[in-house]
């Protein structure tokens, strides 16, 4: 064959191109947030997992770099399609300026809950650029919108027809509400992007979910965060604090402090600063049914975001005595109603600042939580004293080491891919990847590019004799001695020996390729009749002589000897061999049956013809001593027959029937 | 693969019902209950009110009642029904005829489509040797459980009256009860042969409803659930209702989509996704809504004849656009929404006369479209009167529907994303416009009681729960309105509350696909074949269909079809590892490559996949172990002289003679024997290597592989 056309589509790769690496966040005073965005082309089809936004940059360096996907700026043609995992800004924040600046008009999936908050997110971050430092907006409110409408929803466990060939599906992450891990398959390549995940269960988010599936590569996210929100709550207990949780959509925490309040028969009251976290408590209340099966449950008798102890909260509250807990916004304290309670709380010991995990350099949050400041400029003229507790927040639970090592060892892919995290810890996790779970894994650095090779299944047609015959059972039955030592129910009930049936069944066939055909898998038998051809066995035939230790003594006895040495020694003679062959080759499943017997294709029988063209024997005498049997075997068998002709030409019979007369 | 058709079914409250053998598996395809049978029976008597009746009294009423009934009955002269010649006694419930034959231990897979399909289930599920696997969408199994309890929570009424009953037959089963029937009641009950007796069942129990649930599978949307690595199964909205749902069974027999009640633009459930359904081998066109249509020849027209000469002429892919439009055009919806207008209009007249209006909760996407609209026009015509909906699921079922955005159409979806609630009604609830109470004995709907007033309650047969006694209340006032869906015997289902003074408002909404669109349907998803319902030969132009590139097959019920294969091909996905083992062998008289092929045949994702097994190929030895064509003793001698063996033809071998044997000679190294015949080759040697060296000169002569 000069050309092998199914050797080609085995070299198919599949490209891993990162765009930008993200700088991890969350530690210590250096807030960096980085952003994801990934683009991996499979088996020809291209998807972008996630488009975050740099929170630390101000310039061009917010967004990843575009152009590497596409010098020209067709997007379109360069992208099959856009897949955010959860509404974080370091996943989605990019987004509506690339659909809309960059004019990207492809699908872009996310689940129902993103495509809700997610636009929440972005208003308000867009809302924090432009209000507060005046500058050019990157994208417009109108921008957003616009790019929300362009996204398809897709539910948990959603099997989405992208095209032809891209098939993509939704996996629980657990990490916020709505987060997703993402499967992509085209042909017979699949892989898994994890974006941000949790494997360890919290009260009002399950852990992530995900089949155990045939991967490729597995791109998984590496976080690392030290837990912080439930610390929270012992200083609230002490009931004199009042404190700003100057948080956005949080929630996840709100639940957990509803609950709290509850179990402690808390009074004081939780409020809300109105506006976008009232909105989003709306969002939540219909999308209950995507936070843990618990909270699930409890839609109707009490819907979890339907707070008891929450409420509105008004301007003429601020220096009402008492406790409480507020929720303000914006998150950064950079402007509008959290700096105003911010001024009046923060002059008093007694009260609490909790801020999220990331503030813009230049914000109120960012100063307090590089050092601690005990004096802050508003403006030129304008300081306060800040004699408040500060409490840095980081709330959604992302996975650390073993949560990954568990999901890579779960999910068991040829290929892992490390991103979003720091060096160090990414390359001690890559090593044991490696070394334990022998997982080929890539830490790429940013813009760089990463192949694997793809899985590619040959594709043929098989005729139904072929399954057919994949289908019959292969049976072996195997007796085994009882000082095999065993824990088996069978032996322990038998107490002597142990019979054993195993079914490997083999399936085999012919691979038929024509020319300007689909290759055809067949059963060899319809392959002779393709060829219009008669099968032409090839067999080997021996006439085996086997010594027998009383046949001259026989003979003499008997005029004639074939009348001793007729029916009933046939039969004897025939078990007597079969008694031999089983102790001699126990492995194998011999079949005594009557006329001859049987293994696999060897076939055994008492021969009295004396011109038998299959006897070749050079010595009269060792005729006179035995009798013959006739052997025959396919070739295919020839190795075993051999051993089984050495071991008759070894063996001695007996006539029985002599010994019975002389008694 | 086999088909049959159970039951066709009986509008949106029975749905059909099929089982399908398909790769070696029984999928059983809806189970509902015929719940408009119970009309035989009598609603619990007018006078009896639970909390004031003791036992005794209780009793002795209903003996009476009995008696009565009884002599009334042994006139036996055909007279118009009476509410007497009902059945006066704990009713049952009707499962189908042609199910409850059926050994439920034969049914591998039940799929659910509705919440209809759902309600006949626990009798299954609890019947002896039920082991099949049941699969229902996550909002279907939600609702259906809802609405299983509350009939079992309604029925409760009837067990309080006539007290629980031990016997397994009861009185009104016996053959001389049945014969005093009246003919009509009688057909009901028994069916024209009596053979439908048997699918009469004592209602189940909550307890029967908990373990059926416990056993059904809850899908997402569109998610593939695969069963037992053979059958891919997934479940797409069908849009006749929330949660509702058309199943596609990949096999690696073919893929099947079966293709429920559908209903394109839908105002409340997710839209028909029949994209989706594109590419299947085989559509089963389950649905029968149309049966009864008799549909406006001129609309019929409308896409048939005008359009399809143009679509000759017109590309590919407007053609496509074409047909798309015409299935999405909202000349249903509005059509639809009309009917909810005038529903709504009635309602406000009824209202402004002073009488009260009684809507039975039937069809969840209607009631919740008339409880946003109904509000809306009260507003627009200044009348404020409050809005009961009396049921003891409703609480939880309006809840629900708003935290399921996944199974609502586009339109309520944006309302999510848009931060608004899904349905108003929380809003109304909150507004006081709109109350929820559990029973109609409840003492805060008694403190709240105003008249007039709208009440959606159930049952829609009009024999259980809080409508029966509301309708007693209201039916003889001539302003008060009863809104009635179609596809129940108004006569029968009205029959206990006669004389009838209030208005009936009878109203039928779209329940399936329209016979115009299922045309242009069938042509767009292209499947190779349509079993199509027998009953609707009539109505689709047979002609048209046959012009397509897929075949019809007409079904009928209780009838089962065998299809034999409509899959061409069965594909096997051979592994690299395999693959790379290849050792082709160039065959140029046929002008064909061939290897041979060996591992472990797996079945998973309903395809077949050869992966190299455990056994790793060590007794095929890269030899041929199938050989073809005829052996030239002179060629073979030849070469094995080459190889140093000598020998003589001792026997020449004769073509023309088909038994003929020829015999070769080895002399050397030692004596040995060829024996060749036209199809087969005997060696015989002393000792292995011999042999071998002889097998390898023949298997050179030899094609093989």
């Amino acid at each position: 064959m000069e050309d092998v056309p199914l050797a080609n589509k085995l070299l198919l790769l599949a490209n891993v191109a990162r765009l930008h690496s993200s700088i991890m966040a969350y530690s210590g005073a250096g807030q960096e947030v980085g952003k994801s965005c990934v683009v991996v082309s499979i088996n020809g089809k291209r998807i972008m997992f996630d488009c975050g936004m740099h929170m630390g940059y101000d310039d061009h360096r917010r967004y990843p770099d575009f152009s590497l996907i596409s010098t020209s700026g067709d997007f379109d043609s360069a992208l099959d399609c856009v897949i955010i995992t959860h509404f974080h800004l370091d996943h989605v924040g990019a987004l509506p300026y690339f659909t809309e600046v960059c004019g990207y008009n492809g699908p872009v999936y996310m689940t129902y809950p993103t495509k809700a908050l997610a636009p929440l997110m972005l208003e308000d971050y867009r809302k924090v650029m432009v209000d507060r430092r005046g500058e050019e907006e990157q994208f417009t409110a109108d921008h957003i919108s616009a790019c929300i409408k362009k996204v398809i929803a897709v539910d948990l466990k959603q099997t989405v027809q992208v095209d032809k060939d891209l098939q993509i599906r939704a996996y629980y992450a657990g990490h916020v509400l709505g987060a997703a891990m993402f499967y992509a398959k085209v042909g017979d390549s699949a892989m898994v992007y994890t974006g941000d995940y949790n494997m360890t269960p919290d009260r009002h988010l399950g852990a992530a979910q995900i089949d155990r599936l045939q991967l490729d590569l597995l791109i998984t996210e590496f976080i690392n965060v030290a837990a912080g929100g439930k610390v929270l709550i012992p200083t609230f207990a002490l009931g004199r604090a009042r404190l700003v949780l100057t948080i956005l959509l949080i929630q996840e925490l709100c639940i957990l402090l509803d609950d709290y309040w509850e179990r402690m028969n808390l009074k004081v009251p939780i409020y809300f600063s109105a506006g976008l976290t009232i909105q989003a408590n709306m969002y939540y209340k219909m999308l209950i049914g995507w936070t843990s099966q618990k909270v699930k449950e409890t839609y109707t008798t009490h819907n979890a975001f339907d707070f008891k102890n929450v409420c509105n909260f008004d301007r003429s509250m601020i220096d009402a005595p008492g406790p409480c807990v507020l929720f303000a916004t914006p998150g950064m304290i950079s402007g509008g109603f959290s700096l105003e309670v911010f001024k009046h709380w923060a002059p008093s010991e007694m009260n609490l600042v909790t801020l999220p995990g990331y503030c813009v350099a230049g914000t109120i949050g960012h100063k307090l939580m590089s050092g601690k400041p005990t004096k802050i400029n508003l403006d030129k003229d304008k300081q306060i004293d800040v004699r408040c507790q500060i409490h840095q927040l980081s709330f959604s639970p992302h996975t650390d080491a073993k949560g990954i090592m568990d999901l890579v060892k779960f999910l068991s892919p040829k290929h892992v891919i490390l991103v979003h995290g720091e060096k160090p810890k990414m390359a001690s996790l890559k090593e044991r990847i490696q070394s334990e779970l022998g997982i080929q894994c890539y830490v790429p650095a940013n813009c760089d590019t990463v192949c694997v090779p793809s899985t590619v299944f040959v594709k043929a047609h098989a005729s139904e004799m072929f399954f057919q015959s994949c289908l019959s059972p292969n049976f072996r039955f195997l007796n085994e001695s009882s000082e095999d030592t065993s824990d088996s129910i069978l032996e322990r009930t038998n107490g002597k020996s142990r019979f054993q049936v195993t079914d490997e069944r083999v399936a085999e066939g012919i691979l038929v390729m024509e020319k300007s055909k689909k290759a055809r898998v067949v059963h060899q038998e319809e392959l002779l009749l393709m060829l219009g051809e008669k099968q032409h066995e090839v067999q080997v035939a021996y006439c085996c002589p086997v010594h027998v230790d009383n046949l001259d003594e026989a003979r003499r006895d008997h005029i004639s000897a074939d009348d001793v040495l007729g029916l009933s020694n046939k039969c004897s003679w025939l078990q007597q061999l079969f008694t031999e062959l089983t102790t001699d080759f126990p492995g194998w499943n011999i079949q005594n049956l009557g006329e001859h017997l049987q293994v696999e294709s060897f076939h055994v029988s008492l021969c009295w013809k004396d011109d038998c063209p299959y006897r070749i024997i050079d010595s009269p005498r060792k005729k006179l001593a035995a009798v013959f049997f006739c052997c025959t075997w396919s070739v295919a068998d020839g190795k075993l027959a051999w051993q089984i002709i050495s071991t008759m030409e070894k063996c001695r019979l007996t006539v029985q029937n002599l010994n019975q007369n002389t008694d | 693969m086999k088909f049959t058709c159970l039951n066709k079914g009986n509008g949106f409250h029975l749905p059909p019902c099929y089982v399908l053998h398909v790769s070696g598996f029984r999928i059983l395809l809806d189970c509902p209950l015929d719940l408009s049978a119970l009309t035989v029976f009598s609603p619990v008597p007018a006078d009896f009110c639970p909390s004031l009746l003791d036992e005794s009294s209780n009793c002795s009423f209903h003996e009476s009642l009995n008696m009565e009934s009884k002599s009334a009955k042994r006139h036996k002269i055909e007279k118009p029904l009476d509410a007497k010649d009902l059945i006066y006694a704990e009713p049952w419930y009707k499962t189908l005829k042609n199910l409850h034959i059926w050994d439920p231990s034969f049914i591998d897979i039940v799929l659910i489509s509705s919440t209809m399909g759902m309600l006949g289930l626990p009798f299954l599920t609890r019947s002896k040797g039920f082991s099949a696997k049941i699969y229902a969408t996550e909002a279907t199994a939600r609702i259906g459980q809802l609405m299983m309890e509350d009939l079992v929570s309604m029925h409760m009424e009837f067990r309080h009256f006539y007290g629980s009953e031990e016997s397994d037959s009861p009185q009104w089963m016996k053959w001389e009860e049945l014969e005093l029937l009246p003919s009509f009641l009688r057909e009901m009950a028994i069916g024209q042969d009596g053979s439908e007796l048997g699918g009469w069942m004592p209602l189940y129990s909550s307890v029967d409803v908990k373990d059926c649930l416990q056993k059904v599978q809850k899908l997402k949307y569109a998610e593939a659930a695969c069963h037992n690595g053979a059958l891919v199964i997934k479940a797409l909205s069908s849009g006749l209702d929330i949660g509702s749902c058309n199943w596609t069974v990949e096999s690696p027999e073919g893929n099947i989509s079966c293709l429920s009640s559908s209903i394109f633009v839908s105002a409340c459930a997710m839209e028909f996704d029949y994209r989706a359904l594109q590419g299947a081998d085989l559509i089963l066109y389950l649905d029968f809504s149309s049966e009864d249509v008799i549909e406006d020849v001129e609309h019929h027209d409308n896409y048939s004849s005008p359009t399809t000469n143009n679509l000759s002429t017109l590309s590919d892919e407007d053609n496509w656009k074409e047909l798309n439009e015409c299935l999405l055009r909202n000349d249903e919806s509005i059509e639809e929404s009309k009917k909810l207008a005038f529903i709504c209009s009635c309602v406000v007249d009824s209202v402004k006369a002073g009488g009260s209006v009684l809507i039975p909760l039937s069809r969840l996407g209607i009631v919740l479209q008339l409880l946003e609209q109904i509000p809306i026009s009260l507003e627009s015509s200044a009348v404020k009167v409050p809005i009961y909906v009396i049921s003891s699921v409703a609480a939880e079922l309006l809840a629900f529907t708003n935290i399921i955005p996944e199974w609502l159409s586009k339109l309520r979806q944006e309302k999510l994303f848009s931060g608004e609630p899904l349905y108003s009604h929380i809003e109304l609830m909150k507004g006081k416009k709109l109350y929820v109470f559990p029973a109609i004995h409840s003492p805060n709907l008694i403190a709240n009681w105003q008249e007039p007033c709208i009440i959606f309650a159930p049952h829609w047969s009009l024999r259980l729960g809080p409508i029966v006694h509301l309708l007693r209340r209201w039916c003889g006032d001539r302003n008060s309105l009863l809104v009635l869906e179609d596809g129940l015997d108004a006569d029968m289902a009205l029959l206990p509350f006669k004389p009838i003074a209030m208005k009936v408002l009878h109203c039928s909404f779209l329940s399936g696909i329209r016979m115009t669109k299922a045309q242009p349907l069938l042509k767009i998803l292209q499947p190779k074949i349509v079993m199509f319902p027998e009953v609707l030969k009539q109505q689709i132009n047979v002609s048209k269909l046959n012009s397509h590139s897929f075949s019809v097959l007409y079904y009928n019920e209780n009838e089962t079809l065998d299809i034999q294969s409509f899959k061409d091909n069965v594909d096997l996905e051979i592994s690299t590892n395999l693959a790379n083992r290849f050792c082709w062998r160039k065959l140029v008289q046929n002008n064909m490559d061939v290897t041979r092929l060996e591992g472990q045949l797996l079945i998973d994702e309903s395809k077949h996949w050869l992966v190299s097994g455990n056994k790793v190929s060590d007794t095929s030895q890269n030899r041929p172990l199938l050989y073809w064509g005829l052996l030239d003793m002179g060629k073979l001698l030849t070469i094995l002289s080459k190889m140093g063996i000598s020998g003589s033809i001792e026997q020449g071998l004769n073509d023309a003679e088909s038994d003929s044997v020829g015999i070769i000679q080895i002399h050397g190294p030692n004596k040995a024997l060829i024996e060749v015949r036209a199809t087969r080759t005997v060696i015989t040697a002393p000792d292995e290597n011999l042999a071998a060296l002889i097998f390898e000169a023949i298997s050179t002569l030899l094609d093989g592989i």
